[in-house]
């Protein structure tokens, strides 16, 4: 038996690194420090898993050694006119770079779940840029913190205690020296926790954000209420905003889902940017895969792009509603697509799933998903924070490394490994 | 009878924990096959915990378990967890972003006595695979 401490949570992006794992005859027996979910994954990694290579023949998946699935993969990539690959949220950096290469050399898109999730942040971030910190210092500084359409308590399990409103920070001892607002369209347990809670009408986030920002330079909002709420209990929010001495706002998906979705991004900035008048504030999403941030952080310095990256050209071209799976699948555009560690038939609108059940494509996942029970391919592959090590960025872009604790059972490959061999065949083949 | 509603998609704790099981285990697939709504709206349909229940937008129709919640603090207003029942009913379009409108759709909600909740399988045949 072992106990090995420090180990960083491959779930969400806190990358919360101070997990200890008690490992007896190879098998994850104990963990400490770990929200529900991070415990859930550790102590049932190995349960009902597949660790066979699957290829569809006569129109069910059958068994076929991990050479037949990779050659297979490789045909249908090169095969194809226009190939998606899709994924690596929930994969290290490593892994990341060689999806960007093996969509260079297949000359598709390389696409990954910021499309559904941030992607509306990068727009934003594009024509706003972001006044952001890291992490550490929200946990020393901020005496306000801010969650706006965000769910915390489970999305982020640990967010609050780790790094926010009862951290205890140098500066800032703990929950009593905070104060803590959530806006949101529920009273979500998240909510419940809150010293304000500011329930806005659903698709109306931008209205608040504008009529906070009139409200800030002392601007007559001519209205009685703005979002479903009384123009006063605007005003109170703006003055709280504003007499803080370290104010960060970490939005979710309630902002980049809803209508307005990049718009809504673009006035948050924009909010936080009008407060930087008055006080020190900042903004953060609140990234959702562990490794959604790093592989933003890869694409963009390997293509100049965080996402939606058509190399099909030869050159990078980045065009989102063109160039992201969604649309491309929407409009029947791409003809094969490899996804990696993503179920997009599970995330993905009927009317866009439809589309891709209708192409051919390769899954490579631990698990089995639904988006595997309809593939051509499929390969299972180590999960990378458990049985393969890797690096990975943190919400706030801080790169954190990824523990080996256990061996992958034998025969399973990194994902890194098998995106590798599929990049190494093609090449082959067509030399 | 039934009402109009506006629905929300998003995170929950129990679709979390049953993602890490496997995507295809029932556990996952009881998480998001859920939706909660207003104590006051699942009192007027005569719904309780568990009852099948039909949402239905312009995208589609789906039927899921009622679950009569405090986090829905508003009448009017129902949610279901991120995944494939959720999907079902979504609208494809991402006005020029990448990203579909996963929150603040016009839905119908009704209750649907004798229907049952689909399996992953049966998803796939019946709305995904056609």
């Amino acid at each position: 038996m072992v106990v090995i401490k420090n180990i960083v949570c491959p779930i969400c992006g806190c990358l919360c690194d101070d997990i200890e794992a008690t490992v007896e005859d190879n098998k994850i027996t104990k963990v400490k420090n770990s929200c529900s979910v991070s415990a859930t994954k550790f102590l049932n990694y190995y349960k009902e898993r597949n660790l066979s290579p699957l290829v569809r023949k006569n129109g069910e998946l059958k068994p076929v050694s991990l050479e037949e699935a990779v050659d297979r993969t490789a045909e249908i990539l090169m095969n194809a006119d226009f190939p998606v690959i899709y994924g690596f949220a929930c994969s290290g950096c490593e892994a990341q770079a060689v999806g960007v290469e093996l969509a260079e050399e297949v000359g598709g898109i390389i696409d990954n779940q910021t499309v559904t999730c941030h992607g509306p942040s990068a727009l934003g971030l594009h024509d706003q840029g972001m006044p952001t910190c890291t992490l550490g210092e929200v946990r020393h500084r901020a005496d306000l913190i801010v969650y706006w359409g965000s769910n915390f308590q489970e999305s982020h399990p640990r967010h609050l205690a780790r790094y926010s409103a009862s951290s205890e920070g140098r500066f800032r001892k703990g929950r009593k020296e905070r104060k803590l607002v959530v806006i949101d369209v529920r009273k979500t347990p998240s909510a419940r926790l809150a010293d304000l809670f500011i329930p806005v009408a659903p698709g109306q986030d931008y209205e608040l954000m504008s009529a906070l920002r009139m409200a800030l330079q002392y601007d007559d909002i001519e209205e009685e209420s703005v979002a479903g709420l009384p123009v006063e209990q605007v005003e109170e929010l703006a003055e709280m905003m504003r007499s803080c001495e370290f104010g960060v706002l970490f939005y979710g998906l309630g902002l980049t889902m809803s209508r307005g979705k990049e718009r809504n991004i673009d006035m948050a900035v924009s909010l936080v940017r009008d407060l930087n008048k008055w006080t020190k504030f900042v903004i953060m999403p609140m990234r959702g895969h562990y490794n959604v941030t790093g592989m933003n952080e890869v694409t963009a310095w390997q293509t100049g792009y965080p996402y939606a990256v058509d190399l099909s050209h030869g050159y990078p071209w980045y065009s989102p509603g063109e160039t992201t799976f969604t649309d491309l699948l929407r409009r029947g555009e791409c003809d094969a697509a490899l996804i990696v560690a993503s179920d997009p038939l599970a995330h993905f609108p009927k009317n866009v799933a439809q589309n891709l059940c209708k192409i051919p494509y390769a899954v490579i996942d631990p698990h089995l998903s639904m988006t595997a029970l309809a593939a051509e391919v499929v390969m299972p592959c180590a999960f990378t924070g458990i049985e393969a090590e890797g690096s990975a960025y943190r919400m706030d872009t801080v790169p954190l490394p990824l523990r080996k604790v256990v061996d992958p059972p034998p025969g399973i490959n990194s994902d890194e490994q098998l995106v590798g061999m599929i990049l190494h065949t093609i090449r082959s083949k067509r030399r | 009878m039934k009402f109009k509603a506006i629905l929300l998609t998003g995170r929950s704790l129990k679709q979390g924990m049953g993602k890490e099981l496997s995507k295809v285990s029932e556990k996952y697939m009881e998480s998001v096959s859920i939706c909660e709504v207003h104590p006051k709206d699942a009192e007027e349909l005569g719904l309780k915990e568990g009852d099948s229940i039909r949402i239905t937008t312009q995208f589609g129709s789906i039927v899921v378990k009622c679950n009569p919640s405090q986090n829905i603090d508003k009448p009017g207003i129902i949610f279901i967890p991120y995944g494939p029942y959720a999907n079902m009913i979504m609208g494809p379009d991402t006005d020029s972003t990448g990203m579909p409108s996963f929150k603040g759709l016009s839905a119908e909600v009704e209750p649907a006595p004798g229907e049952r909740v689909l399996n992953v399988k049966e998803l796939l045949s019946q709305h995904l695979r056609r």
